[in-house]
């Protein structure tokens, strides 16, 4: 009995002394260690996703190299196919010009040749009607020697 | 010796990938900073990379790496910078970031609530137990590291590591009972 009186009494003190129950820090502990576990792999996992990824510095870098490229290669291919076209157009425009030339040229050839072929039967016309006076016997000779 | 070479370095990067976790976890606990802990992480594995061929394996592979994340994060405390750091405590957690991770099991709302508060206390206490104390306090409560083992890896006996335990918990204990 006075063994039992001076647990109980002990007990009290332990408990005054120890407001928490072991049961309740035991528990208190294991919920700490738990969400520190959890808040750990959460923020484990995040920084290795960071850190999987291509630093920024790098993305960008590789992104404005690509964007340059692309420029280069769009730059290049429009500078060539306008040249081209330049170069296309010209040439039909001589082409045009060449054509429109070589029909200029021969219709005035044809208009030469008309003029030249009027004047000489404006020439035939003149000679064989205005025959000198002199001359008139004679023409009319050659005109009874063409008669059959 | 080319082989042998590729065999260490295979056998270190297989310890790296089996412990880096749980010394992230055990910086991250302490420092409460994540980029912090990272970086005191990498730290931890460079250095045991240069000094892999000098672990001679007589403690677990475990105890030694944590040994090596304790010096540093000593260094560290103690460099000035980290004196900034934890003046300003620019990227720290708010002391009960901690409880925000508790995962809820099957408990009710009002066990959760509580549960929570008492993370929040315990890390509160934590945050006020002087570094060995808080050191010996995470081995053995967040890592379930047995006495021996944090012993050896902080290089303490352990009837010291066995005091400053005595002391931290008391500590936890008076800050839970305040709560009520």
């Amino acid at each position: 009995m006075i063994f039992k009186d001076k647990f109980a009494d002990r007990r009290s003190q332990h408990d005054e002394l120890n407001p928490v129950r072991d049961s309740e820090l035991n528990e208190a502990l294991t919920d700490f260690r738990l969400s520190v576990h959890a808040w750990s792999e959460n923020a484990f996992s995040r920084s290795r996703m960071v850190a999987a990824a291509a630093p920024p510095r790098r993305v960008w870098r590789l992104a404005a190299g690509w964007a340059l490229g692309c420029v280069l290669i769009v730059g290049g291919a429009s500078a060539g196919v306008w040249q081209h076209q330049q170069r296309e157009m010209r040439i039909a425009v001589a082409r045009v010009a060449e054509q429109q030339r070589l029909v200029a040229l021969q219709k005035n050839q044809q208009a030469q040749q008309q003029e030249d072929e009027d004047l000489l039967a404006k020439v035939d016309r003149d000679v064989s009607r205005e025959v000198p006076v002199a001359m008139e016997p004679l023409a009319q000779l050659m005109g009874e020697d063409e008669t059959p | 010796m080319a082989m042998a070479e590729d065999n260490a370095a295979e056998e270190f990067s297989a310890v790296v990938a089996r412990h880096r976790p749980q010394i992230f976890r055990f910086l991250l606990s302490s420092t409460r900073d994540v980029d912090l802990a990272e970086t005191l992480t990498q730290d931890c594995f460079l250095k045991a990379h240069r000094n892999w061929s000098s672990f001679r394996g007589e403690s677990s592979a475990m105890t030694w790496l944590m040994r090596i994340a304790i010096n540093l994060q000593k260094d560290h405390w103690r460099n000035r910078r980290m004196q900034f750091w934890r003046r300003t405590q620019s990227n720290a957690v708010a002391l009960d970031e901690a409880s925000e991770w508790l995962p809820s099991g099957e408990r009710s709302v009002e066990q959760q609530l509580l549960a929570k508060e008492r993370v929040g206390q315990v890390s509160k206490a934590v945050d006020g137990l002087s570094k060995r104390q808080r050191t010996v306090f995470l081995l053995r409560y967040v890592e379930e590291a047995e006495l021996s083992e944090i012993a050896r890896a902080t290089g303490l006996s352990e009837g010291t590591v066995k005091a400053h335990l005595s002391r931290a918990v008391a500590k936890v204990r008076a800050k839970l009972g305040g709560q009520r």
